[in-house]
């Protein structure tokens, strides 16, 4: 319990670490599987887009790369990471492989959500000129908003979870916390704290996730 | 030169399995829609009825023929140019397809927006068309707030906002029920008389063409089998699926399941007199069987208005002394269409 007490001030800087790792991966991953998640949803056949070879393209590309357990993608994508953010250690390459990561699996959660879009109300935009970047933007996102405001909390969640082996690439956080001075130096009690806090942010966070989507859905 | 003009107009989709023949949806089709009718097209589903509609705005594109709206081809637009075209043709749905997303307010302002109308035009254009639509207190509400009726209206609303010449109607009414249909009905009449707007409907119910429609076109199978004014073809309908359709909506001359009913519960000579030409007096066809001193009776049948004319078919019975039923008959007949269905008891005159 002392060493807790001496360890707080680095519990709370992984904290932060991990706010940070996780905030970034989750605006980057968030963009980039909105846009992949478009992709795959406006070339399916019979949409917008409607456009067979580029569909099956971004869907191979998706299928490939999305269930690759993430501390093995971590290890494989530093190269990219070096190439891309110029290094391929600490945090800013957990950042970029996490949100890289991120992409794939937002852009499925983003895909299944706009696919509940009624298409007659896609019929019903275009029946008065609404041109297809219009329709994207002022009736796709808007009616699929609820759902996706509660796929993109799920995925927070995902990335706290991934975020826990940036210590592997000499990243911070709190699973490198819980593992450097929980785990390694059998102290059960700092390892609890560590998951203490992980509990209260996915809490905090699925809260106001819940909260945002119940206003997009008035209910 | 009619408003909306189709011309041999086919649509045919790739078959959906790789060994499967191609679906003709749509098998030439021509016809006619002049500014200011209100054009029925009837078919069961499956019909091609739904595709034919999309066809006039471009939701749906033909695989030949040719389609004008206004004297415009409409085949021949690129996306950009449709959706001028669009702005001018509004359409309502089975499903009302209004954005759940968005306000009362906000779905009928919707297509204003497309069409960039400043902002205070839009403000007054919304107010007008929920007080003419009766909702002007739903302004703030969100579509799932809603009835089936008053969501249609919303529907309506938002069609008419840009002010288009053509709304086509696809299965308007087929989701609510008879109250709200005539509901539905009535405004959409006024839409048409009101503001002169030309209005296609897409129907299975003939009450929908009864009520609302100055000409219609019946289709089965991606073929439209009849076509014309309301009156022709409900008074004289002359292929089995319009005949069918007619059906439902007028009692004609009894099949014969009926005439069988009929005979067990009444005597005498059953004739079907049909009027058809809506002027012929069915006060004038009962009082002459009246002074030939025959009995008659009223057992199967029904009067019919369209637009103000009317016409029908009466089944009678009829008793008294058998030459005088036949004098009566011959006299009548050269003012009504006489079906003689033969004497209880008495197959052979049918």
């Amino acid at each position: 319990m002392d060493d807790l007490i001496q360890l707080l001030p680095k519990l709370g800087q992984a904290t932060v670490e991990t706010l940070y790792i996780v905030a970034l991966s989750l605006l980057f991953g968030g963009i980039g599987g909105l846009l992949v998640g478009l992709g795959l949803y406006t070339t399916r056949p019979g949409n917008l887009y409607s456009n067979r070879l580029v569909y099956g393209v971004i869907n191979v590309i998706v299928n490939v790369f999305r269930p690759i357990p993430f501390i093995i993608f971590l290890a494989a994508a530093q190269p990219l990471a070096r190439l891309v953010v110029g290094t391929g250690i600490g945090n800013t390459a957990i950042i970029f492989t996490l949100s890289l990561a991120a992409t794939f699996g937002i852009s499925r959660i983003v895909e299944q959500n706009l696919l509940t879009v009624q298409p007659g109300v896609i019929e019903a935009a275009r029946s008065v000129g609404a041109s297809r970047v219009r329709i994207i933007r002022t009736v796709v996102i808007p009616e699929a908003l609820g759902p996706l405001l509660l796929g993109y909390t799920f995925v927070f969640v995902a990335i706290v979870d991934m975020s826990a082996v940036a210590g592997y690439v000499g990243g911070g956080g709190l699973g490198t916390f819980a593992i450097q001075y929980g785990y390694r130096q059998f102290n059960p009690i700092v390892t609890w704290a560590a998951v203490l806090v992980i509990i209260l942010i996915v809490q905090a966070v699925q809260f106001f996730g819940n909260w945002l989507a119940r206003k997009a859905l008035r209910r | 030169m009619a408003l909306v003009s189709l011309r041999d107009v086919s649509k045919t989709y790739p078959p959906s399995s790789r060994n499967g023949s191609p679906v003709t949806a749509i098998d030439h089709v021509s016809l006619d829609v002049e500014e200011g009718d209100v054009y029925g097209i009837i078919g069961y589903s499956g019909a091609g009825k739904s595709t034919l509609v999309r066809l006039v705005n471009s939701l749906e594109t033909v695989t030949s023929g040719s389609i004008q709206v206004d004297g415009i081809e409409v085949s021949d637009l690129r996306e950009r140019e449709l959706q001028k075209l669009r702005l001018g043709i509004g359409m309502i749905f089975q499903q009302f397809n209004l954005f759940s997303s968005k306000s009362v307010w906000k779905n009928i302002a919707y297509p204003l927006e497309v069409a960039r109308t400043p902002k205070a035009e839009i403000m007054a254009r919304v107010e007008e068309l929920l007080s003419f639509v009766g909702l002007t207190d739903k302004a703030k509400n969100y579509p799932e707030q809603l009835s089936g009726g008053q969501k249609q209206r919303v529907g309506i609303a938002r069609a008419l906002a840009t002010s288009p010449r053509i709304l086509l109607a696809d299965e308007a009414t087929s989701a609510l029920d008879p109250e709200t249909t005539q509901e539905v009905l009535a405004l959409l009449k006024r839409v048409n008389e009101e503001f002169g707007v030309t209005i296609i409907v897409i129907t299975h119910e003939m009450d929908v063409i009864q009520t609302l429609a100055t000409k219609v076109a019946v289709m089965d199978g991606g073929r439209v089998v009849e076509q014309g004014d309301v009156f022709d073809v409900f008074s004289r309908p002359r292929e089995a699926s319009s005949k069918r359709f007619v059906s439902t909506v007028v009692r004609g001359i009894p099949s014969p399941t009926e005439l069988a009913v009929l005979r067990e519960r009444h005597e005498g000579r059953i004739v079907t007199l049909s009027f058809r030409d809506g002027n012929t007096s069915q006060g004038d066809v009962f009082l002459r069987l009246a002074q030939a001193g025959i009995a008659f009776e009223l057992v199967y049948g029904g009067i019919n208005d369209i637009r103000g004319q009317v016409f029908g078919h009466l089944t009678l019975a009829l008793r008294g002394d058998p030459p005088t039923i036949d004098a009566a008959l011959a006299d009548l007949a050269t003012t009504v269409e006489i079906t003689d269905l033969g004497i209880t008891g008495d197959e052979t005159g049918v």
